[in-house]
């Protein structure tokens, strides 16, 4: 019998049972709440008379309304009223059904992304699910995670299952050596340009290789967290000692007597030398220069030294379409150098590119530069409140705002523009976020996605520009 | 939930691949707390000239006249005819919710993003599968005939077509059977309270460490 990949181990260790017709029950350890996808499930719970079925696997946060500026009051400052009462709403729900959460001031708010891991909810060998596409973050450290519908978010709490059929194993290897100036964030858009953004559909991509062995925490985590911008709801990353000791200390991690336990399971947590993929993936890490998006959907990306593509070479009569379609929303040329690109505003932030590597990749490269005059605004936003102390301990802030970028407070902000934070209509923006869709950071606004490095490099030089060329 | 058995309706194209959730319910309107009430804000970009806000009457709004749905001929669609990977993007629930909210009642196209597919199951909305030749070949009759109508019989896992041809779907059998029967899923599940709580028992004596930990 062939072995068991990651996935397949994970999958077995969550069955409740499975039915006969292939659906299946499956076991969630974790669910994390924020305040868009909940309210509808909760009010499912009260209209029902339900109860959650188990309180202590619950976490909460609010991110996707919350204000980056300064918000010392607490809710009852939120300007937009419509966004004040949807956080009031969760809130109120997590009070009255007895669920943990990190209120808007708490030191402990943040991206749900970026809380669950840095408080230890998130383990090895968990399941892990939230209200929120890019749950698929979570995988990098082993644990089986992917974004839930409110009606699913209802079911879990409710029943702490969800009603699942398996998906199939893809592997994603990237071997090799990534390039100085080459991140996480150009290895997951460069996949993401070779296999599609339907490429993953239907599969739980593992990211494994030898370059992925030697990325940090928080760089698979951004692989795992735009997963789903290759259309599988899943990503994941073998376990190894890396993952092993980021757990160590956090709040909601095994006490010192659990510890050896679980550290020991935890070990299990890989794919079997002998495990069949249905999908294999074989990527060369020097193949991969920095990238920047051109389009309005994240497979639309090229090497930040090439030039935007010329829909009449293509041959796929509804590609050459997409890209026309593109190219007029973005207000590019078929042919201009991507380094003539011209930037209204940077974003260094969500959940994709907010923590402290992130923060401090963008640091190097601004420091002792200042922001181009082209640029309206340059946001830095960090994930949680504690990414937030531990960047300022550390001196970043004093020096992005030196350089004329704004620092300020955590949570989802421009990435998906429902709180303040937003594009102007045709403003192009350099964004470490994960999509690129029309209006996704504001009605008309142009996105491309890039590093935190490469963000940086363009708020400094006011286009888009090779940052291996300011790091020299 | 609300049953589907059969349908029969007007079918409008939706000619573009890759629609994404945000294009389908842009974020400002994923403010509302209520589960309904998104209909007007279905494809708010794509519909309208101008930019949308919570709770605007949408009645006086400049439409885009190119937009398929605002095309005189498509009033009433209830079965809407897509591309690739449509539903791509945000597990926003919001998106079936303003699909029917706005009548749609099947989606079908040559594929579909997995979190949206899975949340129309769970809002009685149908999304069907069908090769590209053949979305292709309804995309032409559709917009050929004005006042096209599809068919969508589920018991029988088919698409009928104005001329009577037949195209076969496949669904998987649970979520058939829920949507025939417009059960809720928490009861079905509860149902087998029993063997959750063993399963559990099991979780918390090999992995202690998941267990009461959060407070």
């Amino acid at each position: 019998m062939a072995g068991k990949t990651l996935y397949d181990k994970l999958w077995d260790d969550h069955l409740v049972r499975q039915n006969e017709d292939g659906s299946a029950l499956i076991y969630i350890d974790r669910q994390i709440l924020h305040e868009v996808t909940s309210p509808q499930a909760f009010e499912g719970l009260r209209l029902a008379g339900r109860k959650p079925w188990r309180i202590d696997a619950n976490l909460a946060t609010p991110d996707h309304n919350v204000p980056t500026t300064e918000r010392s009051a607490g809710v009852d400052q939120i300007a937009d009223p419509v966004s004040r009462i949807q956080v009031k709403t969760l809130d109120s729900n997590c009070d009255e059904f007895g669920i943990t959460e990190f209120k808007m001031n708490d030191q402990r708010q943040g991206i749900v992304h970026v809380v669950g891991p840095e408080q230890g909810m998130t383990l090895p060998g968990t399941t892990v699910v939230c209200g929120d596409s890019h749950t698929s973050t979570h995988g990098a450290f082993g644990a089986l995670a992917h974004g839930i519908g409110t009606s699913e978010v209802e079911h879990v709490l409710a029943t702490q299952c969800l009603i699942a059929k398996k998906m199939k194993n893809m592997l994603v290897r990237v071997d090799g050596e990534l390039g100085a100036g080459v991140t996480a964030k150009d290895v997951v858009l460069h996949i993401i340009g070779v296999i599609g953004t339907a490429g993953g559909t239907g599969h739980a991509i593992e990211f494994g290789g030898t370059a992925m062995r030697s990325i940090s925490m928080e760089g698979r985590m951004t692989i795992c967290n735009m997963a789903i911008e290759a259309g599988a709801r899943v990503g994941l990353v073998a376990v190894d000692d890396t993952t092993i000791e980021y757990f160590r200390g956090r709040p909601f991690s095994p006490s010192e007597e659990q510890w050896d336990a679980a550290a020991a399971a935890w070990k299990q947590l890989v794919s079997d030398d002998d495990a069949q993929f249905d999908t294999v993936v074989e990527i060369k890490a020097e193949d991969i220069q920095p990238q920047v998006t051109w389009g309005t959907s994240p497979e639309m990306v090229a090497p930040v030294s090439a030039l935007v593509p010329n829909p009449d070479a293509e041959n796929d009569a509804v590609k050459a379409d997409g890209i026309r379609r593109a190219l007029q929303y973005m207000g590019l040329q078929a042919d201009q150098k991507i380094t003539d690109i011209k930037l209204d505003r940077v974003f260094i932030g969500s959940c994709t590119n907010s923590r402290i590597e992130d923060l401090r990749a963008a640091a190097e490269v601004v420091k002792g530069r200042k922001v181009a005059d082209n640029v309206k605004q340059a946001l830095v936003v960090p994930g949680s409140g504690l990414v937030k102390t531990q960047a300022e301990a550390e001196g970043l802030d004093k020096i992005f705002i030196e350089a004329g970028l704004e620092w300020r407070e955590p949570g989802c902000s421009m990435c998906l523009a429902m709180n303040p934070d937003k594009l102007g209509q045709g403003e192009h923006c350099a964004s470490t976020s994960n999509r690129n869709f029309e209006g996704r950071q504001g009605f008309g606004g142009r996105t491309h996605l890039v590093s935190p490095a490469m963000a940086a490099a363009a708020a400094v030089t006011g286009h888009f520009v090779d940052v291996r060329e300011l790091m020299q | 939930m609300k049953k589907f058995t059969q349908h029969t309706g007007i079918a409008a194209p939706l000619d573009r691949s890759n629609v994404d959730t945000d294009m389908i319910i842009p974020k400002q309107f994923l403010k509302s707390i209520k589960r309904a009430g998104f209909g007007p804000n279905l494809f708010d970009e794509l519909r309208y000239l101008d930019e949308g806000q919570p709770d605007q009457d949408c009645a006086g709004r400049p439409l885009n006249p190119d937009f398929v749905l605002n095309q005189s001929r498509y009033q009433g669609t209830s079965v809407l005819l897509a591309r690739e990977n449509f539903g791509c993007g945000s597990s926003r629930e919001h998106a079936p919710w303003a699909l029917d909210d706005f009548g749609i009642r099947v989606v079908i196209a040559p594929s579909f993003a997995d979190i949206f597919y899975n949340n129309c199951f769970k809002n009685g909305l149908l999304p069907i599968v069908l090769p590209e030749a053949q979305v292709d070949e309804l995309f032409k009759e559709v917009e050929a005939t004005e006042g096209y109508q599809l068919t969508v019989d589920l018991e029988r896992q088919v698409v009928v077509t104005a001329s009577g041809e037949e195209f076969a779907f496949e669904v998987d059998g649970f979520r058939k059977h829920c949507l025939l029967n417009g059960l809720d899923d928490i009861g079905l599940t509860l149902q087998h309270a029993d063997e959750i709580k063993a399963y559990e028992a099991r979780r918390r004596e090999a992995a202690p460490w998941l267990f009461d930990a959060i407070k």
